[in-house]
């Protein structure tokens, strides 16, 4: 559960999804993801460090540099997720129905 | 298959739109929202108080199997029978606040008819505190299971 409480802040902050965009298209270096901000650059390493904490990103060591990839799989949990959501509220909504028919 | 109930949540947004096409006239379907021993049975709570009308305000109270009491409430702001119902809903002592709720029902033929849900939260961390409740109450019932097989141990 707090894994994915986590997921869900990180997705929260424009940034870190302005962040994921980036991403989905190209592995980059902390250096190289930075100049595309005007924050600072220990903000935009604090959210690479929140989004790698709950693996929306890897990193990956490249020779002296180290390199931030995106992870769908993390991202495709998130889809996953409203799905129970919408269950919950399916099964209501079927019980209901059954129920109105029954008053007919 | 076509799903029948849709939940759209925009990542980054603070609402979530809840769509229903249901196999029952329009009449039937408001009639589930406004009469307190059809909204008992549907949504598994007792109905403490409810005034459908403009200013009106409402108060529901679940009982889960431990004896643990939950309450809903709110306030009506307006109410057109057979149209609409825009309400605050308030799931008390939940991370996900008060929403504001736009209910608006459909005719969309004969024996057919739609409900169109717009909650509006506090914020987007409310909003996903809310998503994940079937999560948490899932977790509960498998807490509970496990009790009662080892209540039956021993």
């Amino acid at each position: 559960m707090n894994l994915r409480r986590d997921v869900f802040q990180a997705i929260a902050d424009p940034t870190r999804r302005a962040i994921l965009l980036l991403l989905a298209s190209q592995s980059m270096t902390a250096g190289a993801i930075a100049s595309n901000f005007d924050t600072a650059r220990p903000t935009v390493s604090k959210h690479l460090q929140i989004l790698t904490e709950c693996e929306l990103l890897k990193q990956e060591q490249q020779g002296r540099e180290i390199y931030y990839h995106f992870n769908p799989e993390k991202m495709k949990e998130i889809a996953d997720f409203i799905e129970p959501f919408r269950k919950m509220w399916n099964d209501r909504f079927n019980k209901l129905e059954n129920i109105m028919k029954n008053q007919k | 298959m076509e799903q029948r109930t849709k939940v759209i949540a925009e990542d980054g947004k603070q609402d979530l739109l809840i769509t229903r096409e249901f196999e029952l006239p329009l009449e039937l379907l408001f009639r589930a929202y406004v009469e307190p021993e059809i909204i008992e049975q549907w949504m598994g709570t007792k109905v403490l108080k409810l005034e459908n009308k403009k200013y009106g305000g409402y108060l529901f109270e679940t009982t889960n199997p431990q004896g643990n009491k939950f309450r809903f409430n709110g306030t009506i702001h307006d109410f057109v029978p057979n149209q609409k119902i825009t309400r605050t809903f308030e799931f008390e002592n939940m991370p996900f606040g008060v929403q504001l709720e736009f209910l608006e029902f459909e005719k969309l033929a004969e024996s057919t008819s739609k409900l169109t849900m717009h909650s509006i939260y506090q914020s987007v961390v409310h909003r996903n505190e809310n998503l994940k409740l079937p999560f948490s109450f899932g977790i509960n019932a498998a807490h509970n299971r496990l009790q009662e097989i080892v209540n039956h141990l021993k």
